[in-house]
């Protein structure tokens, strides 16, 4: 539940972004986020919410590791699940958010 | 046990032995064992135990979970609660991993079984939505997790809620916590990793304080193996040198003040309060309540809740066994207790500690725990 999973922001409006997680598009919210966020941009995102804007050029190393965990695991994996439950925390693009 | 050297092929083998070497070096010289690191955050023990970090560790390094699975430390009392509000008729929200917790007698599973309804989200956004949408239900949101998610639930607080939707918070604040625990003289802890995400929101500079006053240096760690590696070797460094500072090795997200955007809202919501940590301790500071100003949001305030109903005096002989409580202090290992594996798993938990993906049981049932590496090779 702390765990917090990196996408490519695909486009901004207002206090929500699209986002890009390993090819599922998300909406996440901005309202805590720290720094103004671009398309371009990753953002960090716990339970549907952008936590940190990561610059492009510090990113690789973190998804590198959740692209091996997306690819690699087992379907009963703790740590792929626990990934894909944070994707989940998304709002589906085109959908309503609260 | 995965292959840790397969696992571990794309990325950086190379650093991976030096980064060993290093720790093996550094032992040496503080030349005195056991040497106790403890960190506080289930996706740590998840990465450390899913990729074997344990075996390159040196013998005399030990590298213990504290308190760091929100779900494990939601007390049974507050489990109650949920489970006595689902059977009043309100509709509960949950995240996923609380939905097994037991409480004194019911899980918020069994009260789904009994006919209550469990909505199980991902995101606190996803409670305001369902109550939005049945504005003639009541909704709570059972709002677990550290202070990491609490600042979602903060900011759904924040950004209005409609007249029908209420919380439950059992939300944790892990700084307190780490006071607790350094202070058992049964761990002596020699030095913490902290927890890279819920640094994000806190910052690193907030643990100087701790460090000086408990003389434990403390190193704030990402969750790639080799970020793991780099900060338990700092930890170590830090130990041999009589140091007792914080270190960030997670500089590409953590900062020294941290987000100050999310700890604004997180303080507007929220105030710490003195709280029990499931099987641990009362932590003093340990909880995150709704300040007063919310009182109308808060569901212990909202609604009068009777958990009578569904906790009753039973006697659990089975729970009584369960070591959890030592787990989550670092005082005793899984495998230390007898029902692991056995009474106890994953689909029939007995302790907290086997019910959520961070907790130290699942992780170890799922990916082996310390290796033995004594026939190999």
């Amino acid at each position: 539940m702390c765990l917090g999973v990196p996408g490519k922001v695909l486009s901004v409006d207002g206090l929500t972004a699209v986002v890009d997680f390993f090819g599922v598009t998300r909406e996440l919210r901005l309202d805590i986020v720290d720094e103004p966020v671009q398309p371009g941009d990753y953002v960090l995102n716990h339970v549907g919410f952008a936590i940190r804007r990561i610059p492009p050029e510090e990113v690789q190393e973190t998804l590198a590791l959740f692209d091996a965990i997306l690819k690699v695991a087992a379907a009963d994996d703790l740590m792929a699940a626990d990934v894909k439950g944070e994707i989940a925390a998304g709002g589906e693009k085109g959908k309503p958010r609260a | 046990m995965p292959d840790l050297l397969s696992e571990m092929k794309f990325r950086d083998p190379a650093r991976a032995r030096a980064l060993a070497e290093a720790l093996a070096r550094e032992v040496k010289a503080i030349g005195r064992a056991p040497i106790p690191l403890m960190h506080v955050c289930g996706s740590h023990e998840q990465a450390i135990a899913r990729f074997g970090l344990r075996a390159v560790l040196p013998r005399e390094l030990e590298v213990i979970m504290g308190p760091g699975c929100p779900v494990c430390i939601t007390d049974t009392p507050e489990v109650d609660e949920a489970v006595a509000l689902a059977a009043d008729g309100k509709v509960v929200c949950t995240y996923g991993d609380m939905l097994k917790l037991p409480g004194t007698v019911k899980s918020l599973a069994d009260a789904q079984a009994d006919g209550g309804r469990v909505e199980v989200i991902y995101s606190a956004s996803q409670a305001v939505e369902l109550a939005r949408k049945e504005p003639s239900r009541e909704v709570v949101f059972f709002a677990s997790g550290f202070e990491t998610t609490a600042v979602a639930t903060a900011a759904v607080v924040l950004s209005g809620t409609p007249g029908n939707f209420s919380i439950l918070s059992t939300h944790k604040y892990v700084p307190s916590a780490m006071e607790v625990v350094a202070e058992m003289e049964e761990t002596n802890i020699e030095g913490f990793i902290a927890a890279g995400h819920a640094a994000i929101i806190t910052g690193w500079g907030i643990f100087e304080p701790f460090a000086r006053r408990t003389g434990t240096p403390v190193v704030v760690a990402g969750f790639e193996p080799l970020d793991i590696l780099a900060a338990i070797l700092k930890c170590v460094e830090l130990i041999r040198e009589g140091r007792p500072e914080v270190a960030n090795c997670y500089p590409r997200c953590v900062t020294r003040e941290g987000n100050r955007a999310a700890q604004e809202k997180l303080w507007k919501v929220f105030e710490v309060a003195d709280g029990v940590w499931r099987g641990i301790a009362t932590v003093p500071r340990g909880n995150l309540e709704l300040r007063p100003e919310w009182d109308h949001l808060n569901a212990r305030r909202r609604f009068r809740i009777d958990t009578s109903r569904v906790g009753g005096l039973e006697k659990n002989v089975l729970a009584e066994q369960c070591l959890c409580g030592s787990i989550m202090s670092g005082l005793a290992s899984p495998k230390d207790c007898k029902l692991f594996g056995k009474e106890c798993r994953p689909e029939t938990p007995v302790g907290a500690c086997m019910v959520s993906s961070e907790g130290a049981c699942k992780i170890w049932h799922m990916y082996g725990g310390v290796p033995d590496l004594r026939g190999v090779g």
